[in-house]
């Protein structure tokens, strides 16, 4: 599929190429190469701008995984990010662990408490499987107010900044590099992970489940694969939120960011990797027009124009794009790609 | 004990709040089989209505009514025509979105026009006051009972015994089917979003006068939907009993065990949740609700 005329795929490597022709490849390397100089030529402004998209795309991800490719809907997962974030920020800045070892042990814990409350998800689906990730996003955000005594509860909590071979990573610039690798490993396993025969087995369920009890695949098994992997993306996420800003607290992660992770999903296009990560980019670089333009409408039109812009804001785009563009902007890409790929000769 | 009962008493109230959210929502999904979690923003839009018309207008009771009535039926078949006949056959997923994405909205416009602040309008409402012995009982309560007590009643008897209830039971069955029998489904749809509306609305107005309206209120939505999946998501009669039993359990709850806890509790904040998770999995389909079977 996809491959411009006259390249055919002739054996099995080949056919499995995410990469398969030279340009495409230059095109990563050029990407790449592009990205990984940027604090060369970036303000900091816009690096940070950067970092936290990448966050983002990292979360997304896992909700793709989970949502997008699985079915299993989740307005819960700025929650999961939280299990994360405090996992790692209290091993760090209570045990004196290395964030190194903190990173793992807090996307671990995230899975676990996702597959915690992926459980119902064997019982109910769609509506009912919505209200449960709604409840797990309450639930931990309470729990975590609860034991204040470790977690610093509504006061945060001072974290770290990761350190390597004795060198803090905490300027702008640093920060950038270590998250962006971050966030190219997890896209590249996310993509692979999604071709593997759990992946296939997520869009199984996601056609149709029943039909793929019948054929053979443990829904058990996969729906909570599905919620471990998606929660150690958003537990990698999470952790990498809190050591960016020093700094845990719940208002970090408001029942909000939950539901505007599922509108990436939809904006980007769900059931698709590249979606994902076009849904995060555009909607976090919209939220970047809300605070610069906010200001200036609440200097010209009323003191609470700021607020309620971005609230409206965000409704709108969603609303726009479920009614005209269901599929997201992953379909329209693939559509300019094959418009392209053959052209001035279309037909 | 006097301590127990007032905690019985109020959560009674609280509990009829619920159950009003709940009946809009059981509305929209015995017709359309949408899920709507906008419910507890028409609440919230209701009661900034009522003040603008009550307060700001200076409009008698019964005029206020009306008009925020005729906006609900206004704000109703808009929402149906704009934003939720496009989706007509997309998946479950785009439909819900959808009504998040209503409910964000609602919140930024709630915000843009009436400054998000905290309004009441107190004493331009009637208010009953009850005292037994040493118990007041607020007018939330006997207000918000009779209320959906009576908008329980008339919705039961609009689906049992009218055409249009009947239709619209027909229409969540089996949409192709109803349209082959010549009824026509938007008409339906566009039904059971105006009566969500009004219910939300009226709902709203009295909130409002009796605790006041904010943006925060639409919170209360969310909790609302421990009350819809206990009492069983088709069922009207069910959110009502759900809505008194979680309402009263949450406050004695957050009475007994919130001075045991630290951080001083914040239990009811998400006592509701903790039930959502109970009922899903040990009865899904909740108290009085019908089960699902499904086919391939």
């Amino acid at each position: 599929m996809g491959l411009p005329s006259g390249i055919f795929n002739q054996n099995y490597a080949q056919d499995m190429a995410i990469f398969r022709t030279r340009a495409q490849w230059i095109m990563l390397l050029a990407f790449l190469a592009f990205l990984f100089t940027g604090p060369l030529y970036f303000s900091d402004r816009i690096l940070t701008i950067m970092t936290t998209i990448g966050i983002t795309i990292i979360s997304v991800l896992g909700l793709s995984i989970l949502t997008g490719y699985c079915n299993q809907i989740s307005i819960g997962h700025a929650g999961f990010m939280a299990v994360g974030a405090y996992t790692s920020g209290m091993l760090t800045a209570h045990l004196g662990w290395s964030f190194w070892a903190a990173l793992p042990c807090a996307a671990l814990m995230a899975g676990m408490v996702g597959v915690l409350f992926g459980l119902p998800s064997l019982k109910i689906k769609g509506f009912y499987l919505i209200m449960a990730t709604i409840a797990a996003h309450f639930i931990i955000i309470w729990f975590i107010l609860q034991f204040h005594n470790i977690t610093g509860g509504g006061d945060g909590l001072a974290v770290p900044r990761p350190e390597i071979f004795g060198f803090v990573i905490k300027s702008k610039g640093s920060y950038f590099y270590l998250v962006m690798i971050i966030a190219c490993l997890a896209t590249f396993v996310a993509k692979n992970i999604v071709r593997t025969r759990a992946g296939r087995a997520f869009i199984a369920i996601k056609d149709n489940e029943l039909a793929a009890e019948v054929m053979g695949i443990n829904l058990w098994a996969y729906k909570l694969l599905a919620f471990f992997i998606g929660c150690v993306f958003a537990g990698v996420a999470g952790s990498l939120l809190v050591h960016y800003v020093a700094f845990a607290c719940v208002d970090q992660f408001p029942f909000m960011n939950s539901v505007w992770y599922l509108g990436m999903l939809i904006v980007g296009g769900m059931g698709s990797i590249t979606g994902a990560i076009f849904g995060a980019v555009s909607l976090k670089l919209l939220d970047e027009l809300v605070t610069i333009v906010g200001p200036i409408l609440s200097a010209v039109v009323a003191p609470q124009a700021a607020a309620s812009l971005s609230l409206i804001m965000r409704g709108l785009v969603l609303i726009i794009f479920l009614i005209f563009e269901p599929r997201g902007l992953a379909h329209r890409w693939e559509m300019v790609k094959a418009y392209y790929r053959l052209w001035p000769f279309s037909h | 004990m006097t301590f127990f009962l007032q905690l019985v008493i109020s959560g009674f109230a609280l509990g009829m709040v619920y159950a009003l959210i709940a009946i809009g929502f059981v509305i929209i999904l015995k017709c359309s089989k949408a899920f709507n979690i906008a419910q507890g923003h028409f609440v919230m839009i209701g009661g900034y209505l009522g003040f603008t018309f009550l307060v700001t207008f200076h409009l008698p009771v019964w005029a206020s009514l009306l008009a925020a009535i005729g906006a609900a039926i206004i704000m109703g078949l808009l929402i149906e025509r704009l934003t939720l006949r496009p989706l007509v056959g997309q998946p479950i997923l785009a439909v819900i979105m959808m009504t998040i994405a209503l409910a964000t909205v609602f919140e930024g416009l709630a915000t843009l026009i009436w400054g998000g602040e905290y309004k009441a309008y107190h004493g331009v409402l009637p208010t009953i006051t009850l005292k037994i012995g040493e118990l007041s009982i607020p007018s939330e309560m006997v207000i918000g009972l009779i209320v959906s007590v009576v908008a329980v009643a008339i919705l039961m008897l609009l689906f049992r015994y009218t055409k249009s209830g009947l239709a619209m039971r027909a229409t969540a069955e089996d949409e192709q089917v109803v349209q082959s029998a010549g009824i026509k489904v938007t008409t339906v749809y566009a039904l059971s979003w105006v009566i969500a509306c009004v219910v939300g609305v009226i709902g709203g107005i009295i909130l409002g006068g009796v605790s006041g309206v904010m943006v925060g209120m639409s919170q209360v939505g969310l909790k609302a939907f421990a009350v819809v999946l206990l009492g069983g998501i088709n069922s009207l009669g069910g959110a009502i009993v759900a809505g008194i039993i979680l309402g009263v359990l949450e406050n004695v709850a957050a009475g007994y065990l919130d001075p045991l806890l630290p951080a001083g509790g914040g239990l009811a904040n998400v006592f509701p949740f903790i039930v959502i998770i109970i009922v899903l999995i040990f009865k899904p389909y909740g108290l009085f609700g019908l089960a699902e079977i499904e086919r391939i």
